[in-house]
């Protein structure tokens, strides 16, 4: 279980960028964090990720601290970040020291696999599409068998189609092993196609708006009229974040009457 | 082609394909350096031939020049007279003597300058504490103009070989120590963060993620640092040495004998360029992840 504890943020230059941001977050739950510009999601996940420390507050895992990288918690960027000057297999294999040769080819492959790539194992990373080089940038996250993994924003450099199919894809892989994930977008369609939960945000400072858990079967149908009615939803609320007359928190009953269609 | 499903249309445009790429550049990849190899080894060639055209026309012509009596050739000497020096320098064992010389000396001077100039750019780079100690008073340093030094080496370390050492390892320093340094400094923070978030740290992150991200710019400095190293050790045998092929060049002058000037600079091109070729081949098999826009047009 991951726990965020009134998460806050102030850079050292006085940038004010998150503003106690608490919730908990159930191992395997697929957490969306959406929101304007500003409003401290990338802040939040790099708390998380144990890159930045959070100014007060604290997160935790399972009941241990978390102040640096952890071997429980994965991370991909919106740059896929591909090491290039090791291969498609080697980038896969970073994160797996202290395995045999074997049977980190092993692992290699099967995640390669796994993502569709088995052909570009041997391939150097400039080889590669953007949709691909992200593909093993999941793949290289995946392997070492997170618990968490976030996502910052990791499909909005890719056009359209790529994007659904990469979303398809990364459901597809956290339903191998169930992870938690905790995913950061700006767009809403993404965040109803993947999403248990969607936090919603509202910027200066960052801080937490509204909740929206969404409870759509699996695989969900984006042309479904119930997909639309969640959008809808989701869209109202950010608006409604944008809009500095509206206060912080929510009437919870009235999302939570929209919910149940 | 893996899939035999493949219409037949696709695979001849697949052909076509192939010819149109290969009639433009030639691509970088494995697959196509494999496929075009032999073509690759023709247009390497093609390269050569068409970087000899001019300097072996120019020989030529003045070859032509000297014979057809438009000038006498003294003071340029045209290629077989530089030629036949050099072949009696070679005969008499002079010119692996004086060779012999420079080249150790180069390579004791680009030795240390490279130990020196590697260790304290590491340091400059890494730590931003030792970069704002150091990098001020190096960087004054190397605005000195490296003959300016000569005096003071001669004093400090004699008139033969450490002085000489010392000089050439000046300049093979500082392209070398400026390099490391802004090659560290210009490693992608985004790319360090990977290693971070994969919890590497200390050694194993600058093993990992740093060593392999500054190489290609280490390389480049190893590079002008000897492209340098040559520069000065001619300075260094200009100033008084009994041996080396910068005393060839000062006795050619002093004895009026320019075809031996002219062959000991032949000599110095053609080691240097090897010296410079001999690093490129090395590092050649660490570098090839790079997406150079060159590599599309190194076959020459």
């Amino acid at each position: 279980m991951l726990v965020l504890d009134h998460v806050s943020k102030t850079y050292p230059n006085g940038v004010h960028a998150l503003e106690s941001f608490s919730a908990t977050i159930p191992q395997g739950e697929i957490a969306v964090l959406i929101g304007g510009s500003g409003c401290g999601k990338s802040t939040l996940l790099r708390a998380i990720s144990g890159l930045d420390s959070a100014s007060r507050g604290k997160v935790t895992l399972d009941g241990e601290t978390i102040r640096a990288p952890h071997e429980k918690i994965g991370i991909i960027f919106q740059e896929p970040r591909l090491l290039p000057w090791l291969s498609v297999a080697d980038n896969v294999a970073f994160g797996l020291a202290g395995r045999s040769g074997r049977e980190r080819r092993a692992i290699v492959t099967r995640a390669l696999e796994r993502v569709g790539l088995a052909d570009k194992a041997g391939m150097w990373p400039r080889e590669l599409s953007g949709g691909q080089a992200q593909r093993v940038a999941i793949a290289r996250a995946l392997v070492p068998q997170p618990e968490v993994l976030l996502l910052d924003e990791p499909f909005s450099a890719l056009d359209a189609f790529t994007r659904a199919d990469l979303q398809d894809h990364l459901l597809s892989l956290w339903a191998d092993s169930r992870p938690t994930l905790v995913m950061v977008t700006h767009d809403v369609e993404e965040a109803v196609a993947l999403a248990d939960r969607i936090f919603v945000m509202r910027p200066h400072p960052g801080r937490l708006f509204d909740e929206i858990a969404v409870t759509l079967p699996r695989p969900r149908d984006r042309a479904s009229t119930d997909f639309e009615k969640v959008k809808r939803v989701v869209l109202t609320s950010l608006n409604r974040s944008l809009d500095r007359t509206v206060p912080d928190r929510e009437d919870k009953t009235l999302v939570g009457e929209a919910m149940w269609w | 082609m893996r899939d035999a499903g493949v219409p037949a249309s696709r695979v001849f445009f697949a052909g076509r394909m192939m010819t149109a790429v290969d009639l433009t550049l030639p691509r970088a990849t494995e697959a196509a350096a494999t496929a075009g190899k032999s073509r690759g080894y023709g247009r390497r060639l093609r390269g050569i031939l068409l970087g000899l055209v001019l300097p072996v026309g120019l020989a030529a012509l003045w070859e032509l020049a000297v014979h057809l009596g438009f000038s006498d050739g003294r003071l340029v000497p045209p290629p077989s007279v530089i030629f036949a020096t050099l072949w009696e320098l070679a005969r008499t064992g002079e010119l692996w003597v004086h060779t012999r010389a420079t080249v150790l000396r180069v390579a004791a001077g680009f030795a240390i300058g490279v130990v020196a100039g590697t260790v304290i750019g590491a340091l400059a780079g890494y730590s931003a504490l030792s970069r704002q100690v150091l990098d001020p008073m190096l960087q004054a340093l190397r605005s000195i103009p490296s003959i300016a030094w000569v005096p003071l080496f001669i004093l400090w370390f004699g008139i033969f070989e450490e002085s000489k050492v010392a000089l050439i390892a000046v300049g093979v320093f500082f392209p070398v120590y400026l390099g490391v340094m802004g090659a560290i400094l210009s490693v992608d923070r985004k790319i360090v963060e990977v290693g971070r978030a994969f919890r590497l740290s200390g050694p194993a992150l600058v093993r990992r993620i740093l060593l392999p991200a500054v190489l290609p710019s280490y390389i480049v400095a190893l590079r002008s640092g000897l492209g340098l190293g040559w520069m000065f050790v001619v300075a260094a045998e200009l100033l008084g040495a009994s041996e080396g092929l910068g005393f060839l060049l000062i006795d050619g002058q002093q004895l009026g004998k320019p075809a031996q000037i002219v062959a000991a600079i032949v000599t110095f091109a053609v080691i240097g360029k090897t010296t410079d070729w001999l690093i490129e081949i090395a590092s050649a098999p660490l570098l090839r992840w790079e997406d150079r826009f060159g590599a599309r047009h190194d076959g020459a």
